[in-house]
């Protein structure tokens, strides 16, 4: 009846770190969900092109390096640019509680830190996702 | 190892126990009904005297010192010396982590260790488009000789030794330290440190390659070549395990892997004409310290034993200290909660005890902060402090791999040994690590392991204290966090376009053009390097010439 939901899981800037990244891909996958795993060393360009592309529902960024505010403004920004706001955008990693309020700010729709487990994303993405296609069907 | 008398004796009284245990287990079931290491080796009930029934102390335990080295690299271990105290560090600045290095220095640490930023790392300049939003966040930016000249300030090279985490373009950092040292009037034979420089492990779990593996080859064995003739205290690799422990593979996965890496190292030097007598000598390897205690221990004294077997037995090396594994260790930072922050004082503390009954000749402590941001002073004097405690005041360093002997950590050492000895085949069978690493063989097996961990944390079979079990409600808003602010970058940026216009252009420019025609030939491509990092080339220029020349890695995604 419902679609799959279709998420893209990125890594974006020189970060390595794909422990994560991979574990939650797995665990969308396992929980039902098509995932598109991008690699390593994304620009922000190839990420929002991969998930309009793949005409995913969602990208799932992973960073540990300190670049995130750049990283995520960048990716809103272009969303905003290529008429793709539809697309919910959430993260993870190593990013500081007191910057999550600058990201939701840019219209990150959540930050799971360290510790969270696979559940609550699997969760949060489903009503996300369920409730922008409820949106997508009044419009 | 025992009488076939005694032997009987102790299986006449393990049936008594056993009794017990029955009668033990009415009352009280155990807490689980299966017991496993962290690494998932079932860990039996009790271990006794049976366990070591195939045990021959001369050979398969020996002394510390002597082959196998099970016990050991050295007659007298930390009664002679204390392993050194090396923590890792780098953030935004040069000028900051100097100042860093010398207050870790004022503290008590007892070598340097350098962190660099990813732009550094994948051989960026800090005004490259990759580099953006990344200068300086995850350790210190190096450009040019500029740099590491304020880096190394007020450090005496010809006394500190210095590690460098630095992988892909590890020969024009070490070419920066010689450069540094020159002009300190130090020379380059009197010189101590490492450089990881282990680009394996870089496509296998850490991502910080620059090129493809056959120039990456070449790169590495031009460095053994060089150091071997000219820096002969110099640890030319530190072949490692930590990340790929980080990454989430087992204990035993950790060590087949990295002594697999080491097999492909040994075996391209020698196909490059070198002896592994002499550049044998002066590899070195880096583990984590995880929390399973006494797995880990058995883990560093398995390692040894195989590398041991495996230089003297695969490679005929008959010089001692080829046959030697001799290892860093860094306390596992996945272990470390957000959650609690400073329960991980705890759990770093007992991971550098099992460092320590291991054996390791240098240790990294992480600090309590550390899943949250780079380490404050405080923080990271805590995490030295915890290393000279071990050292000065549990007297676990007062007598030579005090577990020996135990017949749960004897067991667990075998139990390793057997289990990396059947990765170890299985990567030959296939070809090798570097056609393993392409077929992405290890890659999977780290990954379903940190799948398999995750679950088992989910599941609550395995308890992270204060993440699923004795939770509290943090708060944490008066947290004191280490934070790069973008001004560093932009300011890096400022200072480098200043040092283009003093430095003499067309001699960089010169420079740059040997070290492209080195690259498309076979000489060794430190001394050109070398030549042009002292006429100020940057990072970025040499690595972007040895790009064009290399060409790119392209990652082989296994999910």
């Amino acid at each position: 009846m419902d679609r799959k939901i279709r998420v893209v899981i990125a890594k974006p800037g020189l970060d390595g770190h794909d422990r994560g990244a991979k574990v939650i891909a797995r665990a969308f996958r396992d929980a039902g969900m098509e995932v598109i795993y991008t690699g390593l060393r994304q620009t922000p360009e190839q990420i929002v092109n991969t998930a309009i592309q793949e005409d995913a529902d969602a990208i799932g960024v992973s960073i540990l390096s300190g670049a995130h505010e750049y990283c995520f403004k960048a990716i809103m920004d272009l969303l905003r640019e290529k008429n793709a706001t539809d697309i919910i955008v959430f993260g993870g990693g190593v990013i500081p509680e007191s910057d999550y309020p600058t990201l939701l700010g840019f219209g990150v729709g959540a930050i799971f830190g360290p510790g969270t487990p696979t559940t609550e994303a699997i969760e949060w993405l489903r009503k996300a996702v369920a409730e922008k296609r409820a949106k997508e069907v009044q419009a | 190892m025992f009488d076939p008398k005694q032997l009987q004796e102790v299986a006449e009284g393990r049936k008594g126990y056993e009794a017990d245990v029955e009668k033990a287990l009415a009352k009280n079931p155990e807490r689980k009904d299966k017991f496993t290491t962290g690494g998932g080796i079932p860990l039996k009930r009790i271990y006794t005297p049976e366990d070591l029934e195939c045990l021959d102390y001369t050979k398969d335990i020996g002394f510390p010192g002597r082959y196998p080295y099970v016990r050991g690299v050295q007659p007298t271990m930390y009664r002679g010396r204390f392993w050194t105290m090396r923590q890792y560090a780098g953030f935004a600045t040069a000028e900051d982590s100097n100042k860093r290095y010398r207050y870790l220095l004022s503290q008590g640490t007892t070598g340097l260790s350098v962190a660099f930023d990813l732009p550094t790392q994948i051989g960026y300049d800090s005004d490259d488009p990759m580099a953006i939003g990344e200068v300086g966040k995850v350790g210190v930016a190096i450009d040019s000789l500029a740099d590491a000249e304020i880096l190394f300030d007020q450090i005496p090279l010809d006394k500190v030794s210095t590690s460098m985490t630095i992988n892909a373009p590890a020969a024009v950092l070490l070419a920066m330290y010689i450069a540094v040292a020159e002009k300190q009037g130090v020379p380059m034979c009197e010189l101590s440190g490492t450089i990881q420089n282990d680009i394996l492990k870089e496509y296998i779990a850490r991502g910080t390659y620059i090129f493809p593996p056959k120039p990456s080859m070449r790169l590495i064995t031009d460095i053994f070549d060089f150091c071997s003739r000219n820096i002969p205290k110099w640890n030319t690799i530190s072949i490692s395990g930590y990340h790929i422990r980080e990454a989430g593979s087992t204990a035993i996965q950790e060590v087949a892997f990295t002594l697999a890496d080491g097999i492909a190292y040994i075996e391209a030097a020698i196909k490059a004409g070198q002896d592994p007598n002499v550049f044998g000598k002066r590899l070195s390897f880096f583990f984590n310290s995880h929390n399973d205690f006494l797995e880990e221990v058995a883990k560093f004294r398995a390692a040894r034993k195989i590398w041991a077997k495996i230089m003297k037995d695969r490679f005929g090396v008959t010089n001692k200290n080829a046959q030697m594994l001799r290892f860093h260790t860094q306390t596992a930072g996945c272990t470390l909660t957000a959650q609690q922050a400073e329960n991980n004082i705890v759990r770093v503390a007992v991971q550098t005890m099992a460092a320590v009954c291991g054996g390791t000749q240098s240790l990294h402590t992480n600090s309590l902060d550390e899943a949250l941001a780079l380490p404050t002073d405080k923080s990271v004097r805590i995490a030295l402090r915890t290393q000279q405690i071990v050292a000065y005041e549990s007297g676990i360093a007062n007598t030579v791999d005090p577990l020996a002997g135990s017949y749960a950590i004897e067991a667990l050492t075998k139990q390793i040994e057997d289990g990396a000895w059947e990765y170890i085949n299985k990567i030959d069978e296939l070809g090798g690590m570097m056609t393993a690493i392409e077929k992405g063989y290890p890659q999977k097996h780290i990954q379903d392991a940190s799948y398999d961990y995750q679950k088992s944390i989910e599941s609550g079979d395995r308890i992270i204290v204060g993440v699923n079990k004795f939770q509290i409600e943090e708060d944490t808003s008066d947290r004191k966090l280490l934070k790069v602010d973008a001004s560093v970058g932009e300011n890096q940026v400022k200072r480098l376009r200043a040092m283009k216009e003093t430095r003499d252009n067309v001699k960089v420019r010169e420079c740059l053009e040997d070290v492209r025609r080195g690259a498309k030939g076979n000489e060794n491509l430190m001394p050109l390097i070398l030549e042009a990092v002292r006429h100020y080339a940057t990072e970025g220029e040499i690595c972007g010439v040895l790009r064009e020349e290399f060409g790119e890695y392209k990652e082989n995604v296994v999910l």
